[in-house]
């Protein structure tokens, strides 16, 4: 299973329907294998499946059949409170919304995820925090609320809640969708240095084709067929 | 920021709901409020009547009485009879306690118990033109004043005048009113066999029982007897215990061994007893109104919560947070709301109390009383603490599960 392994993710066969009186097939015989250390973008139309494949990548979403492997494990099979638990401490998400919790500091959304896992204490907890926005230039914003910044900052402070448990997975859903062109720029670049400079795998969904141009690689979807 | 995850959620919740989080808040106080309150006046109320009447009556009362009618003459030479006979003409039987004597020499063997015999009936009591119909009791003021509480009750006189003055009688309070008697009187006094005696008033009781004060009388049991005009006979036997917990099954084995009805004192108490447990079944069912009312207003509140923060919750499970982790957020909000309505709840409550215990009133009941008597207890706290935090977390509890059975993809997808 040596040769698996090398492989972040990978996708066997991987078919999703919505059940109902006329049933819709989501995503349809996708097999995928994704790279560790490889920023991938998927492209596609909308309602082209990319965000359903996403949702089923990183453990969101249940499969009508077929599988995913992450890091060579299988997933199929596993409880719901096991899937969450490999999402709290393996996946990280970012969605077209920032999604921060506006009751709490930038800080404390960050800490949420590391204190649902429980793998530091409390000050530990706090100081990593910190130091990841620091590193996404947002030290001066850590005792502000969300709707006290600028939606690129907020994208940024859903970035560092995302790496928050230190994920080998970065899985982003229209991370750009809601920004001007020139921060979305900015959010790409993030993401092309948590690939090449951190060694994590991140999987970006966008209908920006010349954002697209930066990744690594490319696939483009068209009514839940891999086309390209 | 050392509160753990969970509640620090919960709470940031209620606070941005703050007025409805309130109102859920009061309607669980205010039951909890109630329940103390009024528990404490009620048994506070119930008990007193109950320590006055074991202090008062005796705690066995045996009458000349059987609890199934006594078989006929014919019945009993004929037990087997295939002909049923109708229109029987029953016999006679002489009313009074027979053997009353030896079942008195038996009952004073037993330790810790004290017997006197009696003979109650009734009495037209005339004076100044007024007719008060009363019941007489005689009594044997030796043995008596180890029985019953009359010689505690007395305002003036004494028992032992009984014995000193010729056709001697004691009443009760509410009679000297309604007839304008007053010690060392004459009143004439008319029974219903004809009798009819010049007696005076050597003594004036209040019991506070308000029935014995305005229907009592008392007399010499020879007296009565010879007012009753049945010499010799006795038909009650008035027993008083050290234990008044033996009172049930002394009774039982009284009638066991003689036959005669006896009466523990809850037997004789009995309509009123009864209505102690209609009472509570009222007072308990009020509280319990109050806290569904409560209930509905933490449903409401932490429904509205969730629907609220459909957002927040999918990106929680996006993130890794379990249904049961999600479950636990809503439902401990259900019990925040219960905790701390229960500690305002307890301190409305301790206010009720003190605040009652503060009115001074007259009231004429069962009872006479001033004021409230009012019985403070932790178990009335630590109830109603219980019912309040139980029933918020079951209000809690559907909200929460309906919020632990998001789809996080239906919610993510929706936004984007």
């Amino acid at each position: 299973m040596a040769g698996d392994a090398m492989n972040a993710i990978e996708a066997r066969r991987l078919t999703r329907e919505l059940p109902g009186p006329v049933p819709v097939t989501l995503v349809r015989d996708v097999d995928l294998k994704v790279n560790r250390g490889e920023f991938v973008a998927v492209t596609g139309p909308s309602g082209s499946g990319k965000s359903s494949l996403l949702y089923l990548l990183g453990l969101l979403d249940v499969p009508t059949s077929g599988s995913v492997l992450l890091h060579g494990h299988e997933t199929a099979g596993l409880s719901a409170d096991d899937m969450a638990q490999l999402r709290l401490a393996r996946i990280g998400f970012v969605f077209q919304f920032h999604f921060l919790l506006p009751e709490f500091t930038c800080q404390a959304n960050v800490e949420i995820p590391i204190r649902r896992l429980a793998a530091l204490s409390d000050s530990q907890a706090r100081k990593r925090a910190e130091a990841l926005l620091d590193s996404l230039e947002l030290a001066d914003h850590r005792r502000k609320y969300p709707d006290q910044l600028s939606g690129g900052q907020r994208q940024r402070v859903a970035i560092a809640r995302a790496l928050a448990n230190d994920p080998p997975l970065i899985l982003a859903d229209e991370p750009t969708g809601n920004l001007d062109t020139r921060t979305a720029a900015l959010v790409f670049e993030l993401f092309r240095k948590l690939a090449h400079d951190q060694g994590r795998t991140v999987l970006v969904v966008t209908h920006d084709a010349e954002l697209a141009q930066t990744a690594d690689r490319r696939i483009h979807l068209v009514d839940g067929r891999i086309i390209s | 920021m050392a509160l753990p995850l969970g509640l620090s959620i919960a709470l940031q919740h209620l606070s941005h709901r703050r007025r409805q989080t309130l109102v859920s808040l009061l309607g669980v106080s205010l039951g909890v409020a109630f329940f103390i309150g009024i528990s404490s006046m009620m048994q506070g109320f119930q008990r007193d009547f109950i320590a006055r009447i074991i202090d008062v009556q005796p705690h066995v009362i045996v009458k000349d009485e059987v609890r199934a009618a006594p078989r006929q003459a014919v019945e009993r030479a004929f037990p087997d009879g295939a002909i049923s006979l109708r229109g029987l003409k029953p016999r006679e039987e002489v009313r009074g306690i027979r053997g009353a004597r030896n079942m008195l020499a038996t009952l004073e063997e037993v330790p810790g118990v004290h017997v006197a015999p009696a003979l109650s009936g009734n009495l037209l009591l005339r004076f100044g033109g007024k007719d008060v119909s009363v019941n007489v009791t005689g009594i044997q003021p030796e043995r008596e004043r180890h029985v019953t509480h009359l010689e505690k009750d007395l305002l003036s006189g004494s028992l032992d005048a009984l014995y000193t003055t010729s056709n001697a009688i004691i009443i009760g309070e509410g009679i000297a009113a309604k007839a304008g008697i007053r010690k060392d009187d004459l009143i004439s006094a008319v029974s219903p066999v004809g009798v009819v005696l010049k007696m005076k008033v050597v003594g004036i009781f209040r019991s506070n029982i308000t029935l014995m004060d305005n229907f009592e009388t008392y007399t010499l049991l020879k007296k009565a007897q010879i007012l009753q005009n049945r010499a010799n006979v006795i038909n009650r036997l008035n027993v008083r215990l050290d234990d008044v917990e033996r009172a049930g099954p002394l009774a039982a084995s009284i009638e066991r061994q003689f036959g005669y009805r006896s009466e523990p004192w809850q037997e004789q108490s009995r309509n009123v007893l009864g209505i102690f447990v209609i009472q509570n079944a009222i007072m308990y069912s009020t509280v319990t109104a109050i806290l569904i009312v409560a209930c509905f207003g933490i449903f409401n509140v932490i429904s509205t919560v969730v629907f609220e923060k459909t957002r927040d919750i999918g990106i929680l499970k996006s993130m890794g947070f379990r249904d049961k982790d999600i479950r636990r957020i809503f439902v401990l909000e259900g019990l925040i709301v219960g905790i701390i309505g229960t500690l305002i709840g307890w301190l409305i409550g301790w206010g009720l109390i003190e605040f009652m215990a503060s009115l001074d009133f007259k009231m004429e009941g069962f009872v006479k009383a001033q004021g409230f008597v009012l019985y403070r207890t932790p178990k009335h706290y630590a109830i109603s603490a219980a019912m309040a935090i139980v029933s918020a977390t079951l209000a809690a509890w559907v909200p929460a599960r309906r919020a632990s059975q998001l789809n996080p993809v239906d919610i993510v997808r929706g936004a984007g």
